[in-house]
């Protein structure tokens, strides 16, 4: 999000998902789609099937898409920057970048032109461990193709190069010119069903609805005006600050609304000694989750399915969500609780029905102004930017300009994860998701069925760190991070590297947050989940 | 597209090149019977039901298969045509269980319509019933191979849709089944229970076992929503009996999942209806939590949030919306801490 408004202007999936279907050469890169986005996935495998798409998977695990892909770049966990580099040094030497574009549509080729030369395939090779020719011929099948896209997800931006790794992924598109047309485009899966909505409307410590920024005055005029009130100018903190916060003393009461921190965020030690902390702790949720459990007050949300309103999709679209039961008991939507709590505290907040709400977001949103409630409950969803009632929606951003004009190259330099192997922790721990749970299972661990198919699950450990370790398949060991340890069962496998584990999040007998490290991007402030050093202690 | 100009059962209809009889037809809202059709598939051409006559070629042709030419004239309601298709679904009866009775699929089942719309009242053959064991190895997915008209739907979705195939047809003739790999069960293949074939079966061969004997599908109320897992945004349909969602579907005409789900979307619903849903307000006292009504918990909410706004400032309270939550609930969150606490420490697991 950060490194893509810092080169494009805005933060969001480019393209279209359907538009997937047109590229020549598809990229993927730090996303497991087939499991954390199948239907995505779906699209993927039917351009490489039925139209002859090139597949290029850049992935330290053996993850599904590998079967269809034409190429497999099989990187170091945390070396993206080097590989991308590598590549994009390529193409320069080989005179394949597009000039046209690079000279009409971007500025700031000559700083990156400056810093490519040192990552030679040789240096991008120690660096990543990816062979040379592999590099080599990646950069010509991405360089060559007509239409490119780029697809990645949480492998990018979870690290504290999360920013350095989507600037660079920018980069590669621009150099390209695979920017604005059909088929091509820079393309973030969301891993929620609502997260780029969440960040649309301003659940942000920075900015207001459609990325407005708090500290402009003019922004807060408005909203004050609005909103009949006073707004506050100094930026909030983000969710791992708040924590940090909280354990300084500075942050006194919380409010969380379905969100389970005890289990999604890193170092989970540290997150329960912080809630321990608060004077005061308010949980909203459908379930008494890992979280809830240390409120003072938990109210009772309602599911998707027991409210009215919107989602929007990771490819921007605004879609009608439908009530279609009642909530359970004395349990309300939550906007209706929301409501209720600024009225207790002196705030009218006086709306019947969701549509009112999102007629008010359009008002005060310029991105969203064309979307109306009735317009969205007619129609199959629209994307945004979607500026008036008569616009009918943006399937591809960036057609003729980007949103802060030119497009901008950024030099960027491989920067190694906050934390390395070392002989103390000699192993990597990378974290993720599973296709059968979700998140922190607070919905798929009860839904019986997908429980059933996908019980908490053994921690994967390559064939070779098995053997030298003398462990035995389902064997039992202690995995220990410099934040602690946790108990885990013991699959042994090639999908993860040679000194790689992967563990997925979801489950609590064993939370993989324990061990994670919470070292941030500086700008995006998204925790480094996906590197940390752990070590294997036999029982 | 170039444009061609067919006659159905003598009626003129502008159409373009490329397109199939069935589709022209369907556009034009003349019925044409089908099996093992669907829009989702490559035309397969197998089940002969969608036969139809086309001036001048030889025999009958299926018009799921077929792409309309400049001038074709085509009937779809002859007879000859008429008695084809009774003849073949007598055929497909003679050897399927009779028990729509408890069938899941009563109501929903293209086989039963079918048969309903052409009136078979009795089946003419008397031959062999095949028993198979029904396949109930997982929580997900019910197999029964007796009610299977060997359509190829799901071994079609399998492989040509998610891109796995898990099913395929074993044996020859009478003894012709669909089947995993060495006939194991679901759950020692490589399927991802996504439930496409589930979907695509036009009878009760294969079933969503969670929602078996929950209710009927002429009972129940269909919601269109949007999934609640991952950032897809994939439609969905939600079935609802009795206040309790027992089943999700998806419509092949809408969406950018064009009739598709995953595991997740398609199975994952029983969440909503659990045992263990928050439905009361709890307090905290003396390190137990007490159930409460609206007004008491709210009213310890804005004492306490009061309470340490005045003491510590704005700044020391702190609010994380949800991702998960619709974009006006989030908008009134934002709203609420911004507007109410006056802080801007809200943030919600964009970075999780």
């Amino acid at each position: 999000m950060a490194g893509l408004a810092a080169a494009f202007g805005s933060g969001a999936m480019t393209n279209s998902i359907a538009d997937i279907a047109q590229a020549d050469v598809i990229l993927v890169i730090g996303s497991n789609t087939t499991e954390a986005h199948p239907i995505i996935a779906l699209q993927i495998k039917k351009a490489v099937r039925e139209n002859g798409a090139k597949l290029i998977v850049i992935d330290p695990r053996k993850i599904k898409l590998v079967d269809y892909a034409h190429l497999w770049l099989r990187q170091k966990p945390g070396t993206n920057v080097a590989v991308i580099n590598g590549l994009m040094n390529v193409i320069l030497e080989k005179s394949l970048a597009d000039e046209e574009f690079i000279a009409n549509r971007t500025e700031g080729i000559e700083e990156l032109k400056a810093i490519l030369p040192k990552y030679t395939l040789e240096v991008a090779e120690r660096i990543s461990g990816v062979p040379a020719t592999d590099l080599r011929q990646a950069a010509r099948i991405f360089a060559q193709a007509e239409r490119a896209t780029i697809i990645y997800s949480m492998g990018i931006t979870q690290h504290t190069t999360g920013t350095d790794n989507v600037l660079s992924i920018a980069n590669l598109a621009m150099l390209t010119g695979n920017i604005g047309k059909p088929g091509t485009g820079v393309n973030p899966l969301r891993g929620q069903n609502n997260v780029q909505g969440a960040c649309d409307m301003g659940a942000l410590p920075t900015t207001l609805t459609g990325y407005q920024k708090i500290a402009h005055d003019e922004v807060r005029a408005k909203f004050e005006k609005a909103w009949s009130c006073r707004l506050p100018k100094e930026a909030g903190l983000s969710v791992v600050e708040m924590f940090e916060a909280a354990l300084q003393g500075k942050i006194k009461a919380m409010y969380i609304m379905g969100e389970n921190p005890m289990l999604s965020d890193p170092d989970i030690t540290h997150i329960e000694k912080a809630l321990r902390t608060l004077d005061f702790l308010v949980v909203q949720d459908i379930f008494l989750t890992e979280t809830a459990e240390f409120a003072d007050v938990v109210l009772p949300g309602a599911t998707f399915a027991e409210k009215d309103g919107t989602f929007t999709s990771t490819e921007r679209k605004v879609q009608r969500v439908r009530k279609a039961i009642n909530p359970p008991g004395k349990a309300k939507a939550d906007w209706e609780i929301i409501c209720d709590l600024a009225k207790a505290m002196g705030y009218e907040m006086g709306y019947s029905f969701p549509g009112e709400i999102t007629d008010e977001i359009a008002s005060l949103t310029s991105t969203y102004g064309g979307i109306l409630f009735d317009r969205v409950n007619s129609s199959g969803g629209i994307q945004w930017p979607c500026p008036s009632l008569d616009h009918p929606g943006t399937t591809i951003l960036y057609q003729d300009k980007f949103a802060r004009g030119l497009g901008k190259f950024h030099p960027v330099e491989y920067k190694p994860p906050s934390e390395e192997p070392s002989e103390e922790y000699p192993l990597i721990l990378t974290t993720g998701r599973l296709l059968f749970q979700y998140h922190t299972g607070t919905m798929t661990r009860r839904s019986k069925g997908l429980e059933e198919i996908c019980p908490a699950g053994p921690v994967e450990i390559n064939l070779e760190d098995a053997a030298a370790y003398r462990i035995k398949e389902g064997e039992e060991v202690i995995l220990a991070s410099r934040r602690g340890k946790i108990k885990v069962r013991v699959n042994i496998t090639e999908r993860s590297p040679q000194g790689t584990i992967f563990l997925p999040f979801h489950f609590s007998e064993y939370p993989a947050n324990v061990l994670t490290n919470p070292a941030l991007d500086p700008l995006a402030k998204i925790p480094e989940f996906k590197v940390c050093a752990v070590r294997i202690e036999k029982l | 597209m170039a444009q061609v100009i067919v006659t159905i059962n003598g009626r003129r209809i502008k159409t373009e090149i490329g397109k199939t009889i069935l589709e022209v037809a369907k556009e034009n809202g003349i019925y044409i019977p089908t099996l093992c059709y669907e829009p989702r598939l490559k035309p397969y051409g197998a089940c002969r039901v969608c036969l139809v006559e086309v001036e001048g070629a030889k025999g009958l042709l299926p018009a799921c298969a077929t792409e309309v030419t400049d001038g074709m004239e085509i009937a779809t309601d002859t007879v000859t045509l008429y008695e084809i298709r009774r003849t073949i679904v007598e055929l497909l009866l003679s050897d399927h269980p009779p028990n729509c009775l408890v069938c899941e699929s009563a109501g929903s089942c293209e086989l039963q319509d079918l048969a309903y719309r052409l009136g078979i009242e009795e089946v003419r053959f008397k031959g062999e019933q095949y028993e198979y064991k029904v396949e109930d190895f997982n929580p997900l997915i019910e197999r029964d191979h007796s009610k299977c008209i060997l359509c190829g739907r799901c071994v079609r979705i399998c492989e040509e849709v998610q891109g796995i195939k898990v099913y395929d047809f074993i044996n020859r003739g009478f003894e012709t089944v669909v089947t995993t790999p060495f006939d194991r069960s679901l759950t020692e293949t490589e399927c991802e229970f996504c439930g496409q074939c589930v979907s695509t079966c036009p009878t009760g061969a294969l079933i969503d076992r969670q929602r078996k004997f929950k209710g009927r599908i002429w009972e129940t109320a269909k919601v269109r929503s949007i999934c609640p897992y991952c950032g897809c945004g994939c439609q969905i349909i939600i079935h609802v009996k009795n206040g309790e969602v027992i089943g999700i579907s998806a419509d092949v005409e809408c969406g950018v999942n064009e009739g598709n789900l995953c595991a997740k979307g398609r199975f994952g619903y029983n969440f909503i209806n659990h045992q263990d849903r928050l439905k009361t307000p709890l307090i905290r006292k003396d390190g137990r939590f007490i159930e409460a009504s609206w007004e008491e918990a709210l009213k310890v909410v804005t004492t306490n949030l009061s309470k340490i706004k005045t003491k510590y400032g704005a700044d020391s309270i702190a609010g994380l919306s949800s991702a998960k939550c619709t974009n006006e609930e989030n908008y009134l969150f934002q709203k609420f801490m911004r507007a109410v606490i006056e802080t801007n420490n809200v943030d919600h697991c964009a970075r999780l």
